[in-house]
């Protein structure tokens, strides 16, 4: 089904994003946003007709479709299987676990009985259609962004999808977090709630980039660290651990941003998820990459490119260092299994063999000393739809003990990254 | 592998031949294994299938074989005895796989089988015999011809001679009137002396084929009209198809075709990938059945348990009770060897092509008329009806022994009309894999006061893998591969019970895995030795030694592996040597391993050394090469492998999660061939396997001093690198 | 339908952009030399060329190759190192089953074309991602040693 939808999600689906951007929506948000809300409100609750006002029913549908796939719904909403939008998928944080939920139109498990209201609230303010707060795993934060047109034409698609029953496991945190009304709290620190208005300063291409980047696709809620509360911090986009990897530092920061890259490469990596020299994308970035930037209109990617150029450098997290070999002699045991399991696919030098996935030589995973990717990656291993077929790797924690798989991380941080690092082998323990 | 061959007693060893016209003309030299019902000599009709050799009129020679290559060189070796005989080089000579056909059968185990490293075994005397008949048949038409006496003629190099008239007809001139000679009776062979061809090692015959890609296995076969088909079946054994998506399945470019049954399900289309893109697609739901609350932790409850019991009394020698009770040092242990996958790197794959009257079946197969008849049964032919067209097999192991995914297969294809090549993915071969049994051992040994062994009591717990596929050949119950390897040790032991308790783990189906009952007991059985010898404080060679006094080539094996190892040498720090020695498919083979073990636990295999006597050597590098596989193999299970369940399925399924040995880790293995040329023979395929575990697992004790039990090692060593024992 | 180069001759083929190199070798050109033994890339029986250089089939999709050339087991053998390999095979009695050999001649001839004489280190380095069940390491190795010193 990953591949029919993108079979499904052709040029014209992509084509209405970028109309939205170019024109009318960005431009007119502020004068836009005030009447859209207001009609909004005065929607009787409970109507889960498709959205009304349907003078451009289908435009609006397939508008919500492009938008859908530039917010990454999907990415957290698909089912394990991957094949609906019921959910499930468990996000571990540090204080419990909490359940991606079904948001087909489904009126008991999902969100059929979302009023248009009912949908703006919950995207803006975190608030659900029972008055539950929603935790900010969802990216409401930035969501909230959104202009009224944009949000109820999300909306408006996925009530297009067939209704699915599936009610995702409970959520497992613990106190205070179980508590869902200490969210008001959290939500007047840490929730703008405000849409985006252009700034016209800046170019057309900055702010659409600024849209996408910031509103769609909510980039800083893995790339932003997160205050005590957590919450974004105000170090914008200067790199996060979030569900066991690592999102690497986006400021223009050379040695420890994307300052270093070519827009050919940052264009590369965001829509094909590999860059000569920076490896490939893996983990959480593959799925942002699989089911939404990989499905952008080349022009808004380079959009986005624009407005990451813009964002303050910082010299925080990893410093990058692009292919630092060390010559090797004599037995290793990283080497060891480096022959065994990872050469058929990257080559010894890393260069990679058969696709250009595999070359792993430059990547930032490679230069981190703390090893997060790499670890998640050997334990979990990883995988990205491309057009040439669904590029994957496999865990090895299932045939390589703790301590070779830690040895094989050293070497490859000595070997590809020119870093030294000891890494726990408890970090691969099942 | 071994068990086929022990079901029926060891018959005469000559064979029943038959000449006959063969199609076109020329001589078709046809065998009859004796002791079995009816002889099947053919006319010279068209289809001839238990010729062994076959000379056109236009002097092509093919020698047909009855076994099937998996990589052993058997039809080098085979096609050696023939030749020797004939007089003929091995460069002229073409082969052939037999067809499915009884008269092929195997002398003693009553199935035409390749297993149980037998086939030389059982080819040795009546091959050279139809070598030896054909030849003199050709001297006799020559002789005839010319009319000189037989005694003045030679056979040389693919024709007879006559030297006093420096006369000469290539064997193909003489073929037609061979075919009317009387066979000789009986058939006279040569003298081991004058050997020719026989203990040296020519290029192997099926491996030019295979080192520029033309070799073709099961896997490669290309039929005209063929589909190809991806079978996925149940992950639980007894569970059942309950649903898949069909239609997007066949949206699947490529994907024609999607066939069921009640446990499997079958993708089927223009080529594979459409076959396993289709699959994906079609996503099929199971329900798992009865037995999907399985896990590794519920079937070592149940040996566990079942091991309490008295087993059948495989043998019983002194009164080991009294003896155990009056031992001054006694040990009690337990051995455990899990669960197997034989992950022959070609997976299982059956081509099809069957029709309302007539079935053709291409397949590598180590039964072929089993799989005749597995087709027969699945779509109600004649197994007449049935063509079996046996093929090159990417490694058996005891895989291909079993036949059941034939009959899969052709339930499957039985439900289109073009002939369709049906096969599993690795994953799907490691999954429904037909496991090595999961064997649970207690053993308690004593020695007496001057530390020789005393009493000596084993009862091995586990799967009866005879009792699924051939239950007429238990005796009392007993399958005897349990016991192979556990009842007969290589030492003096005066007071010895051996039981097995059969115990059939639940929703498994169990198969034999090369070196078979063997495999697992000389592990048991040399790992004892071992504790013993360090439990008397003597040296584990002078221990084992001292225990080897009716077994003359035991001991001298043992000596040559430990001479060519330097038994005793100083070694650096970390490293260890462990020994073994074991009798079994008529070999006797001792092995000397060296292995490092690291601080955290890493072992390194540094060099083995397998001194081998296996009687008289046809083919002296396949003995080598057979020891080194065999040994590789076996260390790859000792170190590493095990199939572990949960929820009633398989955990493992590629080799991302079942770990083979690579070549950056194989150890250098030297082979020693010390055979005895007057012993009986005996067959080496599994020899090697057979030695691997318990050397290994001697050699990390002299290396740390810590006893593993358990198989595989390298976890356990890796998890807890100093054998601290958990709270 | 796209256009490849196998061999040294050009093959048109109607199949889809996903489809690894592998299955289009197999079961479209019927060079059924190079194996399918894992389909994941861990056990280099499919190994072929591209542009020389040793690739996986089953994880290389067709949509990747583009003009590069590719060369299969059945025509390594019209290379002069990829005769020296088969011969050296031959001489040390390398193959078993034959399985897995396809892929083990082509990585230990790809690694001979830019590693004359190769160090052990070398082999591990080129041989250690191709798995052999018949366990002929020990002689793939001493093979790959007489194949450099046949140069
Ligand atoms: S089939 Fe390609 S590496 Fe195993
Ligand atoms: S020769 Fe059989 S797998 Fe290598």
């Amino acid at each position: 089904m990953r591949g029919a939808m993108r079979r499904n999600v052709p040029a014209p689906g992509t084509r209405f994003l970028r109309a939205i951007c170019l024109g009318s929506t960005l431009l007119t948000l502020g004068a836009l946003d005030a009447g859209r809300g207001a009609r909004a409100e005065t929607s009787p609750s409970g109507d889960t007709s498709p959205p009304d006002g349907q003078r451009d029913g289908n435009d609006q549908v397939s508008r919500g479709q492009a938008l859908f796939i530039a917010a990454d719904c999907a990415a957290c909403h698909l089912s394990a299987d991957g094949r609906a939008l019921t959910g499930g998928r468990a996000f571990t944080l540090p204080f419990g676990t909490i359940h991606a939920v079904n948001i087909t139109p489904d009126r008991d498990t999902g969100i059929g009985a979302y009023s248009d209201s009912d949908w703006l609230a919950m995207l803006r303010k975190g608030v659900g259609r029972n008055g539950k707060h929603l935790y900010p795993v969802m990216p409401y934060t930035s969501y909230t962004l959104l202009s009224d047109e944009d949000a109820l034409a999300i909306k408006a698609y996925l009530f297009t999808l067939p209704p699915l029953r599936a009610t995702p496991p409970m959520n497992a945190l613990s106190f205070p977090f179980n508590q869902r009304w200490t969210m008001i709290f959290w939500n007047w620190f840490n929730n703008p709630n405000r849409r985006m208005t252009p700034d016209p300063a800046r170019s057309a291409a900055w702010n659409r980039g600024a849209y996408l980047t910031e509103a769609l696709g909510h980039c800083g809620q893995c790339h932003t660290p997160r205050n005590f509360m957590f919450g974004l911090s105000h170090r914008a986009y200067a790199g996060a651990v979030q569900v066991g990897w690592t999102a690497y530092n986006l400021t223009s920061d050379r040695e420890h941003g994307l300052g270093g890259w070519s827009d050919d490469a940052l264009f590369s990596y965001l829509s094909a998820g590999q860059a000569r020299n920076h490896g490939p994308a893996s983990g959480p970035m593959a799925e942002a990459i699989e089911h939404s930037l990989s499905r952008l209109p080349a022009q808004d990617i380079r959009d986005m490119i624009v407005y990451l150029r813009s964002v303050p450098a910082r010299a925080d997290g990893p410093a990058h260092h692009e292919g630092a070999l060390e010559p090797d002699s004599g037995f290793s045991e990283g080497r060891h299994v480096f022959q065994q399991a990872c050469a058929g696919c990257h080559l010894e030098n890393g260069t990679g063999r058969q696709s250009d996935w595999g070359a792993l030589g430059g990547s930032h995973s490679l230069s981190d000393p703390s090893a997060t990717n790499l670890v998640a990656v050997l334990r979990e291993g990883t995988s990205l739809q491309t057009d040439h077929g669904r590029m994957s790797m496999q865990g090895f924690t299932a045939v390589y003990t703790p301590k070779e798989l830690s040895a094989l991380s050293g070497w490859m941080l000595r070997h590809f990254g020119g870093v030294q690092a000891t890494i726990d082998p408890k970090k691969f323990r099942p | 592998m071994r068990k086929p061959h022990d079901i029926n007693p060891v018959l005469s060893r000559r064979a029943i031949l038959r000449a006959a016209l063969a199609t076109g003309g020329g001589l078709m030299l046809s065998g009859m294994i004796p002791g079995l019902p009816g002889a099947r000599a053919q006319s010279g009709s068209a289809f001839t299938p238990n010729a062994f050799i076959r000379i056109d009129r236009n002097g092509a020679i093919t020698f047909i074989m009855r076994h099937v290559e998996m990589g052993q060189g058997i039809y080098t070796g085979i096609a050696m005895l023939l030749a020797e005989e004939l007089e003929v080089s091995l460069d002229k000579v073409r082969l052939e796989a037999a067809p499915a056909n009884a008269s092929y059968i195997d002398k003693s185990a009553g199935e035409e089988v390749t297993g149980g490293s037998a086939s030389t075994r059982d080819s040795w005397v009546p091959l050279r015999q139809a070598g030896a008949a054909a030849r003199i048949m050709l001297i006799q038409a020559a002789s005839t011809r010319w009319s000189v006496p037989a005694s003045t003629c030679v056979a040389r190099d693919g024709a007879v001679l006559h030297p006093e008239s420096s006369r000469r007809l290539d064997y193909g001139a003489l073929a037609d009137d061979a075919a009317h000679q009387k066979i000789p009776d009986p058939v006279p062979l040569k003298n081991p002396s004058q050997f020719q061809l026989i203990g040296t090692s020519p290029q192997r015959m099926d491996t030019h084929a295979k080192s520029n890609g033309t070799a073709c296995f099961g896997m490669d076969v290309r039929v005209e009209g063929m589909k190809t088909g991806r079978i996925m079946a149940c992950p639980v054994k007894g569970g059942r198809l309950k649903g898949f998506d069909r239609e997007a399945a066949l949206k699947t470019p490529g994907v024609t075709d999607i066939v069921t049954l009640p446990d499997a399900i079958a993708v089927i289309g223009d080529h594979s990938w459409a076959a396993i893109s289709g699959m994906k697609a079609a996503r099929p739901e199971w329900d798992y059945g009865p037995h999907s609350g399985m896990s590794s932790a519920t079937q070592l409850q149940a040996l566990r348990s079942a091991s309490e019991k008295t087993g059948i009394v495989a043998k019983n020698t002194g009164d080991v009770t009294a003896a155990l009770a009056s031992s001054p040092v006694r040990i009690d242990a337990i051995y455990e060897s899990p669960f197997l996958a034989h992950a022959a790197l070609e997976p299982i794959n059956t081509t099809l092509h069957i029709r309302s009257d007539s079935a053709d079946v291409w397949v590598g197969t180590q039964v072929p008329l089993r799989a005749r008849q597995e087709v027969a049964d699945a779509t109600g032919l004649p197994p007449e009806r049935i063509t079996v067209h046996n093929h090159l097999i990417g490694g058996g192991f005891g895989r291909r022994l079993d036949s059941n995914s034939i009959g899969q297969a052709a339930r499957l294809a039985k439900q289109v009309p073009f002939p369709v090549k049906l096969f599993w993915t690795r994953e799907e071969d490691i999954r429904q894999d037909q496991f090595r049994p999961f064997y649970y051992d207690r053993i308690t040994a004593g020695l007496d006061d001057k530390g020789l062994i005393k009493a000596w009591h084993h009862r091995t717990t586990g799967s009866f893998v005879l009792a699924r596929w051939a239950p007429e050949g238990l005796q009392n119950g007993l399958d005897s591969d349990a016991v192979e390897g556990a009842t007969e040790t290589p030492y003096a032991i005066p007071s010895q019970r051996n039981e097995a308790v059969q115990c059939e783990p639940e929703g498994i189906t169990t198969l034999w895995w090369r070196g078979v009952g063997p495999t697992h007991n000389v592990f048991v059985v040399e790992g004892m030795i071992d504790e013993l010898a360090h439990a008397s404080g003597t040296d584990p060679l002078s221990f084992r030694r001292r225990h080897l006094t009716h077994s003359p080539r035991g001991l001298k094996v043992l000596d040559e592996a430990a001479r060519q190892a330097g038994w005793g040498r100083p070694l650096p720090k970390g490293h260890g040597l462990g020994i073994a020695l074991h009798y079994s498919f008529q070999c006797w083979a001792a092995t000397v391993l060296e292995v490092e073990v690291g601080g955290g636990g890493e072992i390194r295999l540094i060099r083995a050394d397998t001194a081998v006597d296996c009687g008289p050597v046809v083919f002296p590098d396949a003995v080598r090469a057979q020891i080194q596989g065999g040994l590789i193999f076996g260390l790859t299970m000792a170190l590493y492998n095990e199939i572990t369940f949960r929820n009633g399925q398989a955990e493992q399924s590629n080799f991302h999660n079942y770990r083979m040995m690579r070549l950056n880790e194989a150890p250098d293995i030297r082979v020693h061939l010390v055979s005895d040329p007057d012993a009986e023979i005996g067959g080496i395929g599994e020899v090697g396997t057979v030695a691997a575990a318990p050397v290994l697992a001697n050699a990390i004790f002299a290396a740390t001093g810590r006893r593993l039990r358990r198989i595989p090692f390298a976890p356990q060593l890796a998890m807890n690198p100093t054998g601290e024992k958990k709270a | 339908m796209r256009t490849i180069l196998i061999n040294g001759e050009s093959h048109d083929v109607d199949v889809p952009d996903d489809m690894p190199l592998l299955w289009v070798l197999r079961d479209v050109l019927g060079l059924t030399g190079t194996k399918y033994g894992c389909g994941i890339a861990q056990c280099g029986a499919c190994t072929v060329h591209v542009d020389g250089k040793p690739a996986r089939a089953c994880q290389l999709p067709v949509s990747l190759i583009g003009t590069r050339p590719v060369t299969t087991i059945e025509a390594i053998g019209q290379t002069e190192t990829g005769q020296r390999v088969q011969a050296a095979w031959l001489d040390e009695q390398v193959i078993q089953c034959g399985y897995c050999q396809s892929g083990q001649i082509m990585a230990a001839a790809a690694l001979l074309q830019t590693t004359p004489s190769p160090s052990d280190d070398d082999i591990d380095d080129a041989m250690s991602g191709n798995i052999c069940r018949c366990g002929t390491y020990v002689r793939v190795r001493a093979a790959i040693h007489k194949a450099a010193s046949n140069a």
